[in-house]
């Protein structure tokens, strides 16, 4: 679905923000990319829907490369829902806010109009369809900021950061959002710092420092290898950091989710008595 | 917009940066009231070479050709009205009955709107020179010390401090609503106004936002504790800022004697001779 | 001593019909390193300002009950003066910071107060070093990264010397080793100094090995108020849906399968020791 070959950036302020990343994202893949503030995972997701074009290497989405065609041709495509919900509000409902997307790509009333209800009430925010998008609250500008996004349904959708500032549950909505996105086949990238997220979604993991890809793989092989989690300057999940800290008595130290954790201790104690 | 571009200042360190704000705006001054004074272009050529050295000695040659390229737009809309008025009007604006025929008439007209437009370039010259060698915060310093009320001092800074915050803001929104297939290259005039909509509403809610969240944290820091702040920095006066007071002086006072007593001839006339 | 004690404070902002806190009466102790958490827009923020003033003089709106903080009462006393024994440390650092270089920034609540140019030198000099920012202290706020920026804005508040200090969720912006730094830093204020520290967080993964006392609010009342390992560990935390460390989570699922660990873990270290005691029994 989407191919990068060798992509270097350069910001027009001579930072080279990018060194060198070559990745495929398969149809219908949960990618996660992973990695401290600054590591160019904000800049190389931008190339997914052409805000920036390469400087080097090549960017190919859906077969056609990026340099060709301008972002309201890719967005069709790549949706991206930026991390700042307020960067993207203006209008004076919630429901022309989420038709906005769907009338600049010229869809016809009425299928705008079915959209707008279906990521609606996908997204819980159907009761404010004639409120200002300005008097809800964060969690629920989130919301409508995604479901403008769902509306159009694109076949990639890439979330940059979804999880900061948000509270337990609503991390634990997200996640299920993510999960209906992928069983409708949706390619979901997801840009993110969490540790402890990703390891309960347990994606493909693609870690990145200093403009470059150090590790490619499941969430629980690269969250649990220290060195890789020194190197990119992230922390282990607690699970994870339980079990290293067990390794001596032959625990497997590849475990980050809570529920595999029970299920190996049980066997172990169990066993034991 | 390059014209402003003159106008940010640099981090470059140099003896003009050094020396006090006060005292260039001084001597900035008395070069504005030269060159209001004086109506002869042979005088104003001369005030145009005067700030060069500074331009030279504070290593800012780069940004100070930038602003003068971008006023060149003005230069030249000042420079062909005066002419074309001067020329239609040549009784009005200058002692010649119409019809203008002669080549000396035309010289005239010539060489009046010649020192409009230089006085012009003298006045953008001298304030871009200051602007340039003076750091926003020295700049916000000499305004505390001059007594000017801290509330617009500290407004000053701190809209300084947020233009290139807010520049980045405008291109993440624009990132954001391109994502969602605006287009802001395309359309007539009257639609690439409205396209940007979506492009300042975000904008102004997030500064009017950002403004309450600043608000907050200046109260919280004690703002109006105090009738009379205390300063962490005070401007002192160096050698260098007496030697520059002191040859401001001279100059507007050797100014005011040339301008009463030494009859300046015309280029025009200098020329005839 | 208490430093902060409220009695059914309730406030209602203006143009609300509903009051966003209700009935809160808590106590801190001076010294103490609180963590108050809770699902978003139930009250924290709301809380945090009647401590040091913006509510009720910045905010107006409708305040019953009492705020008491270092002996004052809140509503008797204007925010600047309460902001020289209480602080408080926003949530998104670029908007806290204005002036152009870290150290005009540091001073400015200071300037404010006007203390004395030598005096003011010196606390600044004091704040950048506990935070461990001396080498920015030139530098202007939006060439630093969201973590250095954060360390500003503590040692803003800092150098002010406040008996409290609260912040409001400071590591939103920050990834997970920046999240730590900052708390790596509060810990040492609040153990070298006594500051006494209350953090509004949702990272308790992160963040509650530090505290020794938590608060948990809902929908505008305080309903869990204690020491750490009984708070994570009730079953209303769960319910109410608070990110408890994912130590204590393994714990409960393990006693629901009948293990029991000897104490209740909130650390990964905690987890793993007393995993080993349990697995080394048998």
């Amino acid at each position: 679905m989407i191919e990068v070959k060798d992509l270097y950036f350069t910001y027009p302020t001579d930072v080279e923000a990018l060194r060198g990343i070559t990745l495929t994202v398969d149809d219908g893949e949960f990618l996660a990319i992973m990695g401290q503030n600054g590591a160019g995972k904000t800049t190389l997701v931008k190339h997914f829907n052409g805000l920036l074009k390469p400087t080097r290497g090549e960017v190919v989405v859906d077969g056609v490369s990026t340099r060709k065609v301008s972002v309201a041709q890719l967005a069709r495509k790549v949706g991206f829902v930026f991390q700042n919900p307020d960067h993207q509000l203006f209008c004076e409902t919630v429901e022309e806010e989420v038709a906005f997307a769907l009338r600049n790509f010229g869809f016809e009333e009425n299928a705008i109009k079915k959209r707008v209800d279906w990521a609606l009430n996908l997204l819980d925010v159907a009761q404010y369809r004639q409120t200002s998008p300005f008097m809800l609250s964060g969690g629920e500008r989130k919301r409508v900021a995604l479901a403008s996004v769902l509306a159009w349904d694109p076949q990639v959708v890439i979330l940059d950061e979804p999880t900061i500032g948000q509270d337990h549950r609503q991390k634990e909505k997200l996640r299920q959002y993510i999960v209906q996105l992928n069983a409708q086949k949706k390619t979901v990238i997801v840009v993110t710092h969490d540790v402890e997220f990703v390891a309960e979604c347990n994606p493909r993991v693609v870690l990145m420092t200093e403009g470059k890809i150090v590790a490619e793989g499941l969430a629980e092989e690269i969250l649990t290898n220290q060195k890789l989690v020194a190197q990119a300057s992230i922390v282990s999940p607690q699970i994870a950091q339980i079990f290293l800290g067990l390794a001596d008595l032959g625990l497997p130290t590849n475990v980050i989710d809570v529920h595999e954790a029970r299920r190996i201790l049980l066997v172990l104690l169990e066993g034991g008595t | 917009m390059s014209v402003f571009e003159g106008f940010r200042f640099r981090r470059v360190s140099s003896v003009i940066h050094r020396l006090d704000p006060r005292i260039k705006f001084f001597y900035v001054c008395v070069l504005f009231v030269m060159a209001i004074l004086f109506n002869k272009l042979l005088v104003l050529i001369v005030l145009f070479f005067v700030p060069l050295p500074f331009v030279l000695m504070a290593g800012v040659k780069r940004e100070w050709l930038r602003s003068m390229r971008g006023a060149t737009f003005l230069v030249i809309f000042i420079f062909v009205i005066n002419f074309v008025f001067g020329f239609l009007y040549p009784g009005m604006l200058q002692d010649i009955s119409p019809p203008v025929d002669t080549l000396s008439e035309y010289l005239i007209i010539l060489e009046r709107s010649l020192t409009l437009t230089v006085r012009f370039v003298v006045l953008v010259e001298s304030f871009s020179v200051f602007f340039l060698t003076t750091s926003p915060d020295h700049l916000g310093l000499a305004l505390e010390q001059s007594h000017v009320p801290y509330e617009f001092c500290f407004a000053f800074t701190t809209a300084v401090r947020f233009v290139p915050v807010l520049a980045e803001e405008a291109q993440t929104i624009m990132d954001a609503q391109k994502a969602r297939g605006l287009e802001l290259e395309r359309g007539n005039f009257l639609k690439r106004v409205r396209n940007y909509i979506p492009i300042l509403i975000p904008l102004i809610v997030g500064a009017i936002r950002r403004s309450l969240e600043l608000a907050e944290a200046m109260e919280s820091r004690a703002w109006g504790a105090s009738e009379k702040r205390t300063n962490l920095y005070v401007l002192k006066l160096k050698k260098g800022d007496y030697l520059l007071a002191f040859s401001s002086v001279i100059m507007l006072i050797f100014a005011v004697y040339v301008w009463l007593s030494v009859p300046i001839p015309s280029l025009t006339t200098l020329l005839r001779l | 001593m208490a430093v902060i004690k409220t009695r059914d404070l309730t406030y209602t902002y203006p143009g609300s019909t509903k009051p966003s806190i209700k009935d809160i009466s808590i106590t801190i102790e001076s010294g103490e390193f609180v963590i108050l958490t809770g699902p978003s827009g139930c009250g924290k923020t709301t809380l945090c300002r009647c401590f040091n003033g913006l509510i009720p003089h910045f905010y107006s709106g409708k305040v019953e009950g009492d705020v008491i903080v270092t002996g004052r009462k809140v509503v008797d006393h204007s925010i600047y003066e309460l902001a020289r024994h209480v602080g408080l440390v926003f949530q998104n650092p670029e908007n806290q910071l204005f002036a152009l270089s870290v150290e005009k920034d540091v001073a400015f609540g200071l300037e404010n107060l006007a203390v004395p140019r030598d005096e003011m030198r010196k606390r600044v000099d004091w704040a950048l070093q506990m935070t461990g920012i001396e080498e920015l202290s030139e530098r202007p706020p939006h060439e630093l990264s969201g973590g250095q920026q954060q360390r500003v804005a503590i040692a803003c508040v800092l150098a002010m010397q406040p008996d409290v200090m609260i912040l409001d969720e400071p590591t939103s912006f920050l990834d997970p080793v920046g999240a730590q730094k900052i708390f790596e830093v509060i810990n040492e204020l609040n153990k070298k100094l006594g500051t006494t520290i209350i953090l509004v967080e949702h990272r308790l993964d992160l963040a509650s090995k530090y505290a020794n006392h938590v608060i948990v609010m809902d929908e505008g009342k305080v309903v869990l108020d204690g020491e750490p390992r009984g708070v994570f560990n009730s079953e209303k935390a769960r319910l109410i849906g608070v990110g408890v460390p994912k130590a204590t989570r393994l714990y409960q699922i393990l006693g629901e399968n009948g293990i029991r660990l000897g104490r209740v873990p909130v650390t990964s270290e905690e987890a793993a020791s007393l995993l080993r005691e349990v697995l080394k029994r048998d």
